[in-house]
């Protein structure tokens, strides 16, 4: 019951206070990581993000990853996630799209 | 030479008496066994009999002790498995009462095929339609440069049965298609995707859906892969993660990408693990969640993945595809790749803006001034390359134009000297693909009488020097 009183209480208050954000993990795999470069990212985004809004600031800097938006597995935390999820602070989400390769 | 021949006649009178020796011994230990025989017979001690005559001879024995099927030589090939107190002869018997079939013989399916036929699994089917190439060998260990240029299902098949003659192996020789993969899975109680490509591995997933059959499914590229059961005790399959097929330029393959061998040896060999404890009934397999192998990094990292989706317009709870309709799905165009891979052939430039390797060959024996632009990776530039080509990777192209004007005008100096002769400007990449899209760009940015060779350096080998190395 505690539980629920307080996420009612969050939720009447405005999300996240101005100008605090969250620090994120961001990992890469497989044509990810070909397309950015990188197997491993550190990320800002403003508090009560979603993963879809991480996935719009990661496309912003990485146009490239446009390419494999609609086709890959999201995990946030080794967790199977939907784009709605909201990212906490030091959570690691994953980006995997599917190898073919064999 | 005369000593020569007097010491071959020692060595021949050497073998001679070592053969009767040898005989003799033979007959001894025969003569043993029988005595040995007749005294287990006479006792009943059963002993740990790695002798093929006794096993035989005490077979009625072990059934009439026994609530097992095992035979005697079985107990001892599975020994090792029979001895694990969370095996034992239980799961052994599953498995050989279980059939699996290993779609592809491959990088994946090399390894997993030799654990499958090893371990005892009752019948083992293959499917492939590829033949065997060098430059296979470094990944695919199943087969034996004697096998280069035969099927890769012949090659794996006796690999296997020479590990393991009680198994039966299956041999399909034919491309898997919605025509005939029904039939040959229903045949079998396990499918492995070992295959290569994204319309298999949908077509695949389709087909274990329709027909109820647990799917382990391996992916390798690079030094990274992929390991995940579908289609498993409620677990999703392969659509209910990637509804939408990636687009091609994402898929990559072994042939274009790379591989380090060993990657798909490791996911090959968990593919024939998890296998292994689905068709023997033991233990966890990884349904529900997708192993991550990252090579370099040695990190493992297990991810709980989505369960079946309701949604899922295959497996799903709305969903009514049937047999009919995966008859008559067509994969090639839903992925837009082929289900045989084939190196891309594009046709982006009109005929005049191309050239033939041998015509090209020809244009530089007359001395012809001209430069020569390779657009490949620099990587791939380091493997091999045309002499004095100018390497300017596709992707830097534009930012690199200065170096090839400047290198024309040196060229037409040095060959020139006054006259205004203009030098030919010529692109060359591994296929004769990417060559196109850079003649396609250079000609935008001005250099309108660039021209590609067909074919890149593989017609290169193939038309004009046999001894140029492919890969
Ligand atoms: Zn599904």
């Amino acid at each position: 019951m505690e539980g629920k009183i307080e996420t009612q209480t969050m939720d009447a208050m405005p999300e996240g206070k101005e100008g605090s954000s969250v620090k994120i993990k961001v990992l890469f795999f497989a044509r990810a990581r070909d397309l950015t470069g990188l197997s491993e990212m550190p990320m800002e985004v403003s508090s009560g993000s979603s993963a879809h809004d991480c996935l719009n600031d990661l496309v912003a800097k990485f146009p490239s990853l446009e390419e494999i938006r609609g086709c890959l597995v999201l995990a946030l935390n080794e967790e199977y996630t939907t784009e709605s999820a909201i990212v906490g602070d030091k959570d690691e989400l994953a980006i995997i799209p599917p190898i073919s390769g064999g | 030479m005369e000593s020569n021949g007097r010491d071959a006649f020692r060595i021949l009178h050497e073998l001679d008496s070592l053969r009767a020796a040898k005989a003799d011994i033979d007959s001894r230990i025969s003569a043993l066994e029988a005595e040995l025989h007749h005294a287990t017979l006479q006792n009943g001690v059963v002993p740990n009999g790695s002798s093929p005559v006794i096993s035989t001879a005490i077979d009625s024995l072990l059934s009439d002790h026994h609530d097992h099927n095992l035979t005697p030589e079985m107990i001892h090939r599975y020994s090792r498995h029979l001895l694990l107190p969370s095996f034992g002869v239980q799961a052994q018997s599953n498995l050989l009462n279980s059939s699996v079939l290993v779609v592809g013989a491959g990088g994946l399916g090399s390894p997993a095929l030799l654990y499958l036929a090893a371990c005892g699994v009752g019948r083992l089917g293959i499917v492939d339609h590829d033949v065997v190439e060098l430059n296979n060998m470094h990944r695919q260990i199943i087969h034996t440069e004697a096998f280069i240029g035969r099927p890769k299902v012949k090659s794996a098949a006796a690999a296997c049965r020479s590990v393991n003659s009680t198994v039966q192996i299956v041999e399909h020789q034919e491309a898997l298609r919605t025509s005939n993969a029904l039939e040959i899975f229903s045949k079998y109680d396990v499918i492995v995707d070992a295959t290569d490509n994204a319309p298999s591995r949908y077509m695949i997933s389709d087909c274990c859906v329709v027909l109820g059959k647990p799917l382990v499914s391996g992916a390798a590229l690079g030094l990274e892969g992929q390991l995940t059961v579908y289609n498993y005790n409620g677990g999703p399959c392969y659509r209910c993660l990637f509804p939408t097929p990636p687009p091609t330029t994402a898929c990559q393959r072994c042939a274009d990408s790379g591989v380090l061998g060993v990657v798909p040896g490791i996911i090959g060999c968990l593919q024939a693990l998890e296998a292994i404890k689905i068709a023997s009934v033991v233990g966890e397999p990884l349904s529900g969640r997708m192993l991550l192998f990252d090579a370099l990094a040695a990190r493992i990292r297990i991810v709980k993945i989505r369960g079946r989706s309701s949604e899922c317009e295959v497996c799903g709870e709305k969903s009514t595809f049937t047999q009919q309709q995966f008859r008559e799905f067509d994969y090639e165009k839903f992925t837009q790749s082929p289900l045989s891979p084939s190196p891309l052939k594009l046709n982006l430039l009109q005929a005049d803006s191309r050239i033939s390797s041998k015509a090209y060959h020809d244009r530089v024996a007359n001395g012809e001034a001209h430069v020569l632009v390779d657009v490949r990776p620099a990587h791939h530039f380091k493997i091999v390359s045309l002499p004095k080509s100018l390497n300017i990777p596709l992707p830097s192209l534009e930012a690199r134009l200065p170096e090839i004007s400047s290198a024309l005008k040196e060229e037409e100096e040095r060959k020139g000297a006054g006259s205004d002769l203009s030098a030919q400007l010529y692109v060359i990449c591994r296929r004769g693909n990417d060559s196109q899209r850079a003649v396609q760009s250079l000609h935008k940015m001005g250099f309108t009488s660039a021209r590609d060779i067909v074919g890149g350096l593989e017609s290169w080998a193939q038309d004009v020097d046999p001894n140029f190395p492919t890969y």
